[in-house]
């Protein structure tokens, strides 16, 4: 259970969050959406402890995240993170970038860790792919890639952060049916997403973000159906 | 016009000799690059430091060695030292001095390489949960590398040719004092450093050859 209790953030004089209460259950899928500069992207790399915050809680199974005992390593192999810009590391072939966390970080045998590579590659229809190095794939290809790469470490949670964003907009298919695969297959996720059609089909609930502030939150039917918020009817307006 | 009748007879006969003088050139340029190399680094790791004197003698040391001659760098090591009663050999100061500017060139390269790879390639390891320095050591540096690679090749090269200022503090072992040991006594200037300028020639584009048949190896991507 992921439990973010009052979350403030600012970076400078900026508060990009004000005050952010959430608790995904295992299991859910949550899409965030909202415009740029709305928090949202800033709160999933606070979730795994990547930026500090200023105040308030976020606790992963009962570990605050941002507790100065907390081994945020470790906690970090809990939860898989994909980014807008996938990340590839490009001095590594497919394989060997999936199999890097697991052998490295989780001190897995090569022959095991190559196992779970080619395992969760395959999850994600790279099974061709896998001496091919990163630069010699599509955005979609590689964005692929690095679900399988978080995917390895076996996480219980998984945050995406607008992962179809810098994607030609023929390749996102292929990365959304990645997501919907994942959600089907019980994975608790939290989306930051652009993509109305994919919060709508897949998440159990969408949050509205505005300017820092989580604005509305309900089931897909409540928020796009009859939102509440006269911030999110304007959004969801201004998309249509 | 033009009385000058070559003499080549004699600068081929004395060829065995530069060879030898070519393998010394060799020795001090490798050996400059292994410590220019050493020394780069940590001049990297002081910059990255949050000690403000770390990295002002590292800043101190990359601009020195790249804002002054490297022959005054040399004579520095020779006959500045010398006046403190730091009395170096011919090769230990021209080593001294073509590592100190390697070290100051490399570590600049190195530098520049690590602003060329992006934070989200360190920030994407430590999602995966890799400590920094696991994060550094398996993505930063050897993608680092690769962007080095090519400057590391020409600053050898450099030092090759920096060796040959050795002959300033009285280097006569290597391929220049050799050539220029020679010229003094038979006055065939031309010849002798035609022919030196030939080996020079082809030491220096065997290195590149070898670091580009290298490259291609270490660098699939």
């Amino acid at each position: 259970m992921i439990e973010i209790e009052s979350v403030h953030k600012s970076f400078g004089k900026l508060e990009v969050l004000k005050g952010i209460n959430l608790t995904v259950n295992k299991g859910e899928v949550v899409s965030i959406i909202g415009g740029s500069g709305s928090g949202k992207s800033t709160l999933l790399t606070c979730i795994n402890g990547l930026e500090p915050i200023n105040s308030g809680k976020i606790k992963i199974d009962g570990t605050e995240v941002h507790a100065k005992s907390t081994d945020l390593n470790k906690l970090r192999q809990k939860i898989g993170i994909v980014f807008q810009q996938w990340n590839a590391f490009p001095h590594l072939t497919v394989l060997e970038n999936v199999m890097l966390a697991p052998r490295k970080v989780l001190g897995m045998a090569k022959s095991d860790a190559e196992a779970i590579a080619v395992k969760n590659l395959t999850h994600v229809g790279l099974a061709e792919k896998l001496s091919v190095y990163p630069n010699r794939m599509s955005g979609g290809q590689q964005q692929r890639m690095a679900i399988a790469r978080a995917l390895a470490m076996s996480p219980k949670y998984m945050l995406f952060d607008e992962v179809t964003s810098a994607l030609d907009p023929m390749l996102v298919g292929e990365v959304l049916d990645t997501l919907k695969m994942l959600a089907e297959e019980g994975m608790t996720m939290i989306c930051v997403t652009h993509e109305m059609a994919f919060a709508r089909d897949v998440s159990d609930r969408v949050a509205f973000f505005h300017q820092g502030v989580m604005a509305e939150i309900g089931t897909p039917e409540q928020l796009f159906g009859a939102p509440q918020n006269p911030e999110t009817q304007k959004f969801l307006a201004s998309i249509r | 016009m033009f009385k000058y009748s070559f003499q080549w007879n004699q600068a081929l006969k004395a060829l065995p000799q530069m060879l030898d003088g070519a393998l010394v050139t060799m020795q001090i340029a490798l050996l400059s690059m292994a410590i220019g190399l050493v020394v780069a680094i940590i001049l990297t790791l002081f910059r990255l430091s949050g000690s403000r004197l770390l990295r002002g003698f590292a800043v101190a040391w990359v601009e020195i060695a790249r804002n002054t001659p490297a022959l005054f760098q040399i004579y520095m090591a020779h006959f500045g030292l010398g006046s403190f009663g730091i009395h170096l050999s011919p090769f230990t100061s021209l080593l001294a001095g073509i590592a100190f500017n390697n070290a100051g060139y490399l570590a600049e390269n190195f530098r520049g390489a690590l602003k060329a790879i992006p934070d989200t390639q360190a920030r994407a390891g430590r999602s995966l949960g890799m400590t920094s320095l696991q994060a550094f050591r398996l993505i930063v540096v050897p993608q680092m590398l690769r962007i080095a690679f090519l400057p590391i090749t020409n600053q050898m090269v450099w030092a090759i040719l920096m060796t040959s200022l050795g002959v300033t503090v009285g280097m006569n072992t290597d391929l220049a004092g050799v050539t220029q040991a020679l010229n003094a006594r038979t006055f065939r200037t031309f010849e002798f450093f035609a022919l030196a300028a030939v080996i020079y020639y082809l030491i220096a584009k065997v290195v590149t050859l070898a670091a580009r048949l290298i490259a291609s190896r270490l660098f699939r991507y």
